[in-house]
């Protein structure tokens, strides 16, 4: 498998750390209800077809990656870089 | 006041040389990290124009003499044998950290494969390019200069890369004088 880092080009799959979903990116707000933060912290989807998670591209530029990739086909679809989008939520 | 002798990474470590390809030290003077603040990118380009070089986009190198600005990661280069003052970047002194070694020679990328899982033929990766990439398992980074490469690894892990390179090279010389 390789995944094609928007920075750094195709590599290795060894040169990630897989985190997880990217449900992460999804931080609930301050004040939201419990049941948010019990799916933001536990609740998972575990889906035939396409995902998207979370790669840490260790080996290389040291960036976060979010990945869409098919887990029946193992097709990557997609890598972007997660810093421009958690930038621009931060400046709202 | 005790006065201290200043010693590079590899002190004590002389070039070697298996199968044409040859391994060295470069001695750079001074490395700074040049992080790019949000909004920055403006300062920092007029502060890089008199010095012959600009700021490069991911994978490459830009040079004017010794001075060499290397892309080592997202808004992020290291000026190698020169300092800066800018408003625009976080400016850190990296001097201490990275060693640097050169392997030249024709069969250099060949050695270089050994090591890393990288497309290190001359069109793929011609002089002017430069990569974050693992040498072994150590962070690094490499640049294609004219005649061969120069790596910048953890000053800690100086000796660890000098030894996995040497090994890769007396295997090719190996294999090629069978």
């Amino acid at each position: 498998m390789r995944l094609t880092c928007p920075l750094c080009g195709e590599r290795d799959r060894r040169e990630f750390y897989y985190y997880g979903a990217d449900d992460y990116l999804r931080r609930p707000a301050e004040g939201a209800p419990a049941a948010a933060w019990d799916d933001y912290l536990h609740n998972r989807d575990n889906p035939a077809g396409e995902t998207r998670d979370l790669w840490y591209h260790e080996a290389g530029c040291g960036q976060w990656l979010a990945v869409m990739r098919n887990t029946v086909t193992h097709a990557v679809l997609a890598v972007d870089l997660v810093a421009p989008v958690a930038q621009k939520r931060g400046r709202k | 006041m005790p006065r201290l002798i200043t010693k590079s990474p590899l002190a004590g470590l002389w070039p070697v040389t298996h199968g044409g390809v040859a391994l060295s030290e470069v001695v750079l003077e001074g490395i700074t990290s040049v992080a790019v603040l949000p909004g920055g990118q403006k300062a920092v380009d007029k502060t890089l124009k008199p010095l012959g070089v600009a700021f490069p986009a991911p994978g490459l190198f830009s040079e004017n003499g010794a001075l060499r600005l290397v892309w080592t990661g997202r808004d992020q280069a290291f000026l190698l044998n020169g300092t800066l003052a800018c408003e625009g970047a976080a400016l850190t002194d990296q001097s201490d950290g990275w060693a640097c070694l050169r392997l030249e020679g024709a069969a250099a990328a060949d050695v270089l494969a050994r090591l890393y899982p990288l497309d290190l033929r001359a069109a793929a990766f011609p002089p002017g390019r430069a990569a974050r990439a693992a040498l072994g398992h150590m962070s690094s980074v490499l640049m294609r200069v004219e005649g061969g490469f120069e790596i910048l690894v953890f000053r800690s892990m100086a000796r660890s890369a000098w030894t996995e390179l040497e090994h890769a090279m007396q295997h090719l010389a190996a294999r090629a004088g069978a």
